[in-house]
């Protein structure tokens, strides 16, 4: 099987948000892979040790973002594609990362493409989707059970907290709920072997696109911090009159109840 | 003028809150656009149509199907796509929501155009339309606008108030026929786990407990509160690693993002990434055995003490109060 994970680095969970001029600061922060991309690095391996085939892990961004993709190799993962856009594109939006992917599919065979459901940073959700529309496959979002058996695949979705059970067929993008699997971490030996594992790096020019074919529809204006929140009052009192008093401030300060 | 359609969905048999929502949220867009409702499903749409029209909709088309009972993106993505080529909309709104996630995407790349998504609020400058949206999971926001194609976004539950419902509002309900094909993702059925009634992300009250509920037995006094409280159950990644829970539940950076108006955090230490997923939500209390614990920080109104004496007392509390009222 030809089974490929679309991956994008993120600000590891523990950051805290700073700006500066106006944009996010990422001087100093730690990168991790979005935790549902790992979901999907790790389902791919699995798939793959069971079903045959390779993985192949697909990341547009800048040359940092070999790292990311290392760690993808080091956890098993076959070869790696990083499509550099860091010269070419100064903004971009989520139909610009879709096209770029298009670009980049349109002459590929796939059987399966498994995405995180989101990433932590901008969270929009779209661009698996986006991607399977435009290369004329089915996808199921938001899964926690992947069965392929042939041709045919069971899936179990996550909807709000409801499972639905659903059957489809490959070729298919599938995008990674948390519950899907344990990612595991890099071995040392996999660390050593990924530094050997081929990594393709590739410009917007050898998917012979341009910056006016993926121009953004969307533009983003402002970015700003939510007001601090101040710490409120810790209650006094015995247990029984900090309740009293907490739930008369519910309902007459701040008419929640 | 312009026209803006808003995508409507149900959730066991009514309309969800979110899809009047979307049409307090196109009102915004454009005060003076035709707000063309669509309500898509099995059958008996005329009820939730009228619903669609007395919260703001100028008129409504339905679509009956069978292969339109359970949603599938391929169905409903045929079905919007057959009235966006009759009404030629200027833009698309629908809630943010387990569908709206799945739908749009596809609609956005099939009609090859921008989408805005989580939309919290929405401003108009002048000419200019501005999208505030949560980035890093609310540990900031940021504004949009469309730059090139359709107006096309969906907006966070809870978060746009609706107008107000009113009966002897009029429109046009016309019912369309689309022969829906070729669905390759089959639903085959659907195993329900959510807490009845509330949904997490839509909850006015969310209970949410943390490592400090020592077991999957300790959220029963949880459960209970929310209960009483009409609320909704919700969780810390560590309750969730612990197994106290399911993952359906998490709050957090990974996980949901919720803003309720009320945010309990019961025995939750208050880690950034479960604050990421809660921290704007409007009133926020903390019950912690730990009067060091982060949550404090963030919360309007903290009890240091242990929450298995605490919440039994808080539910009577509540009890008696709201049975005065």
């Amino acid at each position: 099987m030809n089974i490929y994970v679309l991956l994008k680095k993120t600000f590891d969970t523990e950051e805290k948000i700073n700006l500066h001029d106006g944009r996010i600061d990422d001087d100093g922060a730690e990168f991790i892979i979005n935790p549902y991309d790992e979901y999907a690095v790790e389902e791919a391996i699995k798939q793959r040790d069971e079903h045959g085939g390779e993985v192949i892990v697909v990341t547009i961004g800048d040359e940092d973002s070999e790292k990311q993709l290392r760690t993808a190799l080091a956890m098993g993962a076959d070869k790696a594609v990083l499509i550099n856009t860091e010269e070419d594109l100064e903004d971009g939006d989520q139909y610009t990362t879709a096209k770029i992917l298009e670009a980049y599919f349109e002459d590929k065979e796939v059987d399966l493409i498994l995405a995180g459901n989101v990433a932590i940073d901008e969270a929009s959700g779209q661009v698996g989707p986006r991607l399977a529309e435009a290369l004329g496959i089915p996808y199921v979002t938001t899964i926690t059970n992947l069965t392929i058996d042939g041709e045919d695949v069971s899936i179990e979705k996550d909807v709000e907290g409801d499972v639905e059970r659903i059957e489809t067929t490959l070729p298919l993008l599938v995008t990674c709920q948390q519950g899907l699997n344990e990612p595991r971490y890099p071995s040392l030996p996999g660390i050593m072997k990924a530094k050997k594992k081929p990594l393709e790096e590739l410009e917007l020019d050898d998917l012979d696109l341009d910056e006016d074919d993926v121009e953004p529809k969307t533009k983003t204006i402002e970015v700003f911090l939510p007001p601090a929140k101040e710490a409120g009052r810790v209650l006094e009192g015995d247990v029984q009159d900090q309740v009293k008093e907490l739930v008369s401030l519910l309902k007459n300060e701040k008419k929640v109840l | 003028m312009s026209k803006l359609l808003v995508i409507a969905e149900g959730r066991d048999g009514a309309l969800r809150n979110v899809s009047f929502e979307a049409i307090a949220a196109a009102k915004k867009i454009k005060s003076d656009a035709e707000i063309v409702g669509v309500v898509l499903g099995k059958d008996d749409l005329e009820d939730k149509a009228n619903e669609l029209i007395y919260h703001g909709a100028d008129r409504v088309v339905t679509i009956a199907h069978e292969k339109l009972q359970n949603y599938t993106s391929e169905g409903y993505g045929q079905a919007v796509l057959a009235i966006v080529n009759d009404e030629s909309p200027d833009g698309i709104v629908m809630g943010h929501t387990s569908i709206g996630k799945d739908l749009t995407p596809k609609l956005a790349a099939k009609l090859d155009t921008g989408l805005v998504s989580d939309v919290v609020d929405i401003e108009v400058n002048g000419d200019r339309v501005e999208y505030t949206r949560p980035i890093y999971s609310g540990k900031a926001f940021e504004k949009k606008i469309i730059t090139d194609g359709l107006t096309f976004v969906t907006i966070r539950p809870n978060n746009i108030p609706i107008l107000d419902r009113d009966e002897s509002r009029s429109g046009d309900i016309t019912t369309k026929e689309v022969d829906v094909a070729d669905i390759r993702t089959i639903v085959k059925d659907v195993v329900r786990k959510a807490s009845k009634g509330v949904d997490l992300s839509e909850a006015r009250v969310v209970v949410a407990g943390g490592r400090g509920v020592k077991s999957a037995d300790g959220f029963k006094p949880l459960y209970e509160l929310a209960e009483v409280l009409g609320g909704a159950v919700g969780a810390s990644r560590g309750a969730c690693d612990a197994e106290y829970c399911d993952y359906s539940l998490q709050i957090g950076q990974t996980g949901k993002v919720v803003t309720p108006d009320l945010y309990i955090a019961v025995g939750i230490s208050g880690a950034i990434q479960h604050l990421a997923g809660m921290s704007n939500s409007k009133v926020i209390v903390a019950i912690n055995k730990d009067p060091e614990a982060n949550i404090f920080n963030i919360a309007d109104y903290g009890i240091i003490g242990d929450l298995f004496e605490v919440i039994p007392l808080l539910i009577e509390e509540i009890k008696a109060v709201t049975v005065e009222a």
